[in-house]
Parts: structure tokens; C-alpha cells; sequence
């Protein structure tokens, strides 16, 4: 079966939902083939809002619709929802308290090649910085599915990243534990606990398994919550392993990493390691060359989680 | 229909209170901008503490933040909350009345005083008018310096291409922002050329300080079908006294006693001469 992108997975339950409440709304800032919403609009084009190639009208105008009664879901690269509307999605979105749900798509370093103006590796310390924001980056299209079916029913404000291609499933048909804001716990392991989000799930079960060939246990938690930070859950985990590992597609300043850290150095202190992108324009590549690159997949995680027990 | 002339000068007076009491507040523009509100507020839309969840009730955002104390003095005249509360706590530690609007606030839509958001949001609400057949109205007053912000000509764009009749967007026009004279800091001269060119219906409005001139404006723009209006409102920055009257030092100038006294004075004179007719 071909892979789904976690976007067209939005899409997909956004149309479904949108023909029964006619008050959910898409909008794109001329972002609707990129987000996979051009489903969306031909197949509701009365719910369908175009703004153009301005992303701070796209955030404006959704939060106006949102307090006439509209759920509008923004979809659009989420460099640009995430740093050219920042201010929108503080004011307009977060401290107004309207219910809009910004969709940032082709995340992180989805646009490899495209240099930094088209990263969005600043997003999760940016959007979880704004009181009354959320903010989830999903793992995988199963994933993605129940993240989309809890917040289709509440009406707060939201930021959700996505990645731009499809990625390899983290769970399985029928096999999908969720429960809004709690992470899911992938495995349990006394050894090290590895803590990621969004894409870097799958590297990171994958590096558990690698490291239980070498005898070691590793408990892996997928935090697609990264605001509200489900705290529980890292401290259970912490507590339970000798050192802890966080993978994130984002800066190494104010992400999942340096959230982690802190609830690490209050509740449980002992030894955390951050794998993140670094502090400067990533090198030139798709994104799995340039997570090769940087050491960001099974065998990276790995080896920094033995470097991390030593 | 009261005499809204008399109540634009009784409501500045409340302004003067509040910036006294509080110490803070943008005074310059808020004189200016007080009869576009109280035209709006008490003769244009269909709104009133009772009314504020009938989804077909007319909608307001104060884009221009700053003159909050303008827009306290106009919604506690509405019966949104008292005048008394307004004046007393107003900028003081913990207060809700703080210097930009907040929608905790009963009668406020949304948090402004980030410039150039008004427009766009209000787009917003016009569109989902538009998409559920409703003929509430959508009105958002701007100050002049504001329209530099460049999301406001994002705003003005989709406004006309979504052809949103139902908007109408208000420039106070009062030359004045805080380092001085628009035309030296970003010059807008040709203002009505720029929105009509954006395809707004533009109406000048001679003197945005006259309840009459504002009133046959917004009656006009009622009456334009297919695009959005723009009412280019040329007031007076300080408007109500001599004291502050298009001077730009008094952009949230706090007077002290001898120009409280004359503000005072003024105001209660033109109030009468308005009470007078």
C-alpha cells in the first residue's frame, strides 16, 4: 500500500467532516496544492478561502471567521505560518483565544533543498512561547488521524506541524494508542528513555530496537503533545532509566529538547542529551539526506544514547 | 435620537478622567476619533450589551488600540459596563480596563493594539457574512500612521476581492502619528487614490469631527454594492481643546493641572454650545 502523507490525512478528514458541519473551513495561502487541500476545495469550494500569497491576512482573516462561528483550519508552509504571521498567530489567534487551527505543513527541513528561508526549525520554541497556544507534531498518519478527530471537536487554538512527504507508519491498523495530550508510550526500557516528536519517532523506535540487539533498554515516548508537555509521562520515563535522549526536527534552543530538560533537571535529574538540528543553516539535501547528515536516524540515536549511558 | 454631538464631547470628558486617574493613555487620538465612535456605536450598528450573542448583530474592531480610552468612554456609554470603573482603575495594577482592548472585556471582539490587524480580522467576519447569507455589517476604524503596516494593504485586497459590501473601514485622518506629521514620517496624500486603486469605495469625509458628515458617509456606504467602503475621515489630532489640538507632543501626553483646567474648560463649552445646537 502506498505511504499517506500525514497532510493529505488533514485534508482527508477536514472533507469529511466539512460536509456534515458546513462551518469548517479551509484556507490557503496559494498553499493548497503544497498542503495537499486542492481535495478540499473542489470538493467544498463554498468552505474554501483563498488569500493569496499572504500568510498574515490567512491568520487574520481565519481568526475573523473564528468569531463569527467558522472553524477555520490555515494551512501553509510552516515557515512561513510560523515566523511571517507569528504576530497574527499571537495576537489575532492565541491572546484573542480564537478557535483556529493552524496547520504548519512541509515542516522542519521538508524543503531540504530549498535553504533556510523554507525551514521551520524555529516553530515549536516559537508557537509554544505564546500563552494559549498548543502545539502537536504528529509521527505518523495513523497518528495524525486521531490528532485531527480531537481537535475537529474543541474550539481553542492550535498550531499542528506536519512534515511534507509521506513517512514510514510508527503504528499499525488497529493498533493506534491515543489519548489527547498524553503521549503515547511506544515501549518501556530501563536503561535510557528516548523522547521524540513528529518524524523523528520512527528513528527513534527503530534505535531502540537496535540498541535491545546490544542488550540495552531503551523505552521510547512519542510526544506529539509538545504543548501542553505531557510532564507525566517524561517523568515516568526518566525516572525509570539511567539517562534520557530527546530527538526533535527543530534548533537545539527551545524545542522538544530543552522543554524535556527542564522537567528532567526539576523532577528527576540526571543526564539528557538533545539531538536536534544544529544552530545553522542545515546543509543542502532532501530531508533524509540531510538527517543522514546529521546523524539523525536509528544508528545516530543510538549511539548517542550508549554515549549518553557512559 | 440623542444629541450625539453633546455626547461626543460628554464622552471626552470621560477620556480626561481616565488618562488623569490612570496617568497614561493616547489622548491625541482619541479626541480625534471620538465622534466616528459614537456615530457607529450609537446611531450606525445594531449592537447593545443585550444583543452581543444574536449572531446577526453588526460587529466592531478597534484597530487602532491605542485610542482605548475613546473606546472604554463609547461602551461604557452603551451600558457595557459603568463609567466609574473605567475612570477608577483604569492602567493601574491588575486593572481589566488596560491600554489596549482585551475581549475580556464585555462588548470587545477581539485583543488589538498590535497596529494593522483590524482590517484583516475584520475581513474575516465579513467573509463568514457572506458565507452564511447574514447582513450584519462589519466596522473597523484605523489611524492614518497605522496604514503604513503593510498586512493592512493584505487586508484591503482580499476585502475587495471577495467583494465584501458589508465592510466598512474607517481612516482617522488626523495627520498626526507619534514622531509627527504622516506626510514627513510616511507620506499617504494620496490616500483615496491608494484604496480606490485597491477597489474600495472611497468617501472623503470632510470634517471626520462632524456627527452629520460621518452619518451621511456611513448611510452612503451602505448603499455601495459589490465592494468594500473606506471613509477617510480627516479629523483633528486633540480635537476639543485649543491646548492639544493638532499637536503631535500630545500623541499620550498626560496634561498637567493649568492644561487640565483649560481641556476642562473647553470641553465643557463646546459641550453646551453642542447641547445648544
Amino acid at each position: 500500500m502506498a505511504k499517506i502523507a500525514n497532510k493529505q490525512v488533514i485534508c482527508d478528514i477536514l472533507v469529511e467532516a466539512g460536509k456534515k458541519d458546513k462551518d469548517i473551513v479551509a484556507l490557503c495561502s496559494d498553499s493548497r496544492g503544497s498542503a495537499s487541500f486542492t481535495g478540499f476545495a473542489n470538493e467544498l469550494p463554498e468552505q474554501f478561502v483563498e488569500t493569496g500569497i499572504a500568510e498574515q491576512n490567512l491568520v487574520s482573516i481565519s481568526a475573523g471567521l473564528a468569531k463569527c462561528g467558522k472553524k477555520p483550519y490555515a494551512a501553509s508552509p510552516a515557515c512561513f505560518l510560523s515566523t511571517r504571521s507569528y504576530e497574527q498567530c499571537k495576537v489575532d489567534v492565541a491572546y484573542s483565544n480564537t478557535n483556529v487551527k493552524l496547520v504548519g505543513i512541509s515542516g522542519g527541513v521538508s524543503y531540504g533543498a530549498l535553504g533556510m528561508s523554507h525551514h521551520s526549525a524555529q516553530d515549536i520554541a516559537a508557537m509554544s512561547a505564546v500563552p494559549n497556544m498548543r502545539v502537536y507534531i504528529p509521527s505518523d498518519h495513523f497518528q495524525t488521524e486521531c490528532l485531527m478527530k480531537e481537535l475537529i471537536k474543541d474550539e481553542k487554538p492550535a498550531y499542528i506541524r506536519v512534515g511534507r512527504n509521506a513517512v514510514d507508519d510508527v503504528y499499525e491498523e488497529g493498533n493506534v494508542p491515543f489519548e489527547m495530550d498524553k503521549a503515547t508510550v511506544i515501549c518501556e526500557g530501563c536503561d535510557v528513555a528516548i523522547i521524540a516528536c513528529g518524524e523523528m519517532v520512527k528513528p527513534a523506535k527503530d534505535a531502540a530496537e537496535l540498541l535491545k540487539a546490544e542488550g540495552i533498554s531503551a523505552g521510547v515516548v512519542d510526544m506529539y503533545c509538545v504543548k501542553p508537555l505531557d510532564t507525566e509521562a517524561i517523568v515516568k520515563a526518566a525516572s525509570g532509566a539511567k539517562a534520557v535522549v530527546t530527538v526533535e526536527e527543530h534548533a537545539p534552543f527551545g524545542g522538544l529538547g530543552s522543554m524535556v530538560s527542564q522537567v528532567v533537571g526539576s523532577e528527576c535529574p540526571k543526564k539528557v542529551i538533545n539531538i536536534a538540528l544544529p544552530d545553522a543553516p542545515v546543509i543542502t539535501g532532501t530531508s533524509k539526506e540531510v538527517f543522514d547528515h546529521y546523524k539523525m536516524t536509528a544508528e545516530g540515536i543510538a549511539e548517542k544514547a550508549k554515549e549518553a549511558l557512559k | 435620537m440623542e444629541n450625539l454631538k453633546a455626547l461626543a464631547y460628554e464622552l471626552r470628558e470621560n477620556v480626561i478622567d481616565m488618562i488623569v486617574e490612570g496617568k497614561a493613555g493616547h489622548i491625541g487620538g482619541d479626541m480625534s476619533v471620538m465622534e466616528i465612535l459614537t456615530e457607529i456605536y450609537f446611531d450606525q450598528m445594531n449592537i447593545s450589551p443585550e444583543n452581543m450573542d444574536d449572531p446577526d448583530r453588526d460587529k466592531f474592531i478597534m484597530s487602532k488600540g491605542h485610542s482605548v480610552e475613546a473606546y472604554y468612554a463609547v461602551l461604557a456609554a452603551k451600558g457595557f459596563f459603568d463609567i466609574k470603573d473605567v475612570i477608577a482603575t483604569f492602567s493601574k495594577f491588575g486593572s481589566q480596563f488596560i491600554g489596549h482592548p482585551n475581549n475580556k472585556l464585555p462588548g470587545i471582539e477581539m485583543n488589538s493594539g498590535s497596529l494593522g490587524h483590524g482590517l484583516p480580522v475584520s475581513v474575516g467576519m465579513a467573509l463568514a457574512g457572506k458565507m452564511d447569507k447574514k447582513d450584519y455589517r462589519v466596522y473597523t476604524v484605523m489611524g492614518d500612521g497605522e496604514i503604513a503596516e503593510g498586512s493592512v494593504w493584505e487586508g484591503a485586497m482580499a476585502a475587495s476581492h471577495y467583494k465584501l459590501d458589508n465592510l466598512c473601514a474607517v481612516i482617522d485622518r488626523n495627520r498626526l502619528q507619534i514622531s509627527g506629521n504622516t506626510e514627513d514620517v510616511m507620506a499617504h496624500d494620496d490616500v483615496h487614490e491608494r484604496w480606490s486603486s485597491f477597489g474600495w469605495n472611497v468617501i472623503d469625509v470632510a470634517d471626520g469631527n462632524d456627527i452629520d458628515q460621518l452619518k451621511a458617509a456611513f448611510d452612503a456606504a451602505k448603499e455601495v454594492k459589490g465592494k468594500p467602503t473606506v471613509l477617510v475621515a480627516n479629523t483633528v489630532k486633540g480635537k476639543g481643546s485649543s491646548v492639544m489640538e493638532n499637536k503631535a507632543n500630545w500623541h499620550h501626553k498626560v496634561p498637567n493641572a493649568e492644561e487640565l483646567e483649560q481641556i476642562r474648560k473647553d470641553l465643557a463649552e463646546r459641550k453646551e454650545a453642542a447641547r445648544r445646537g
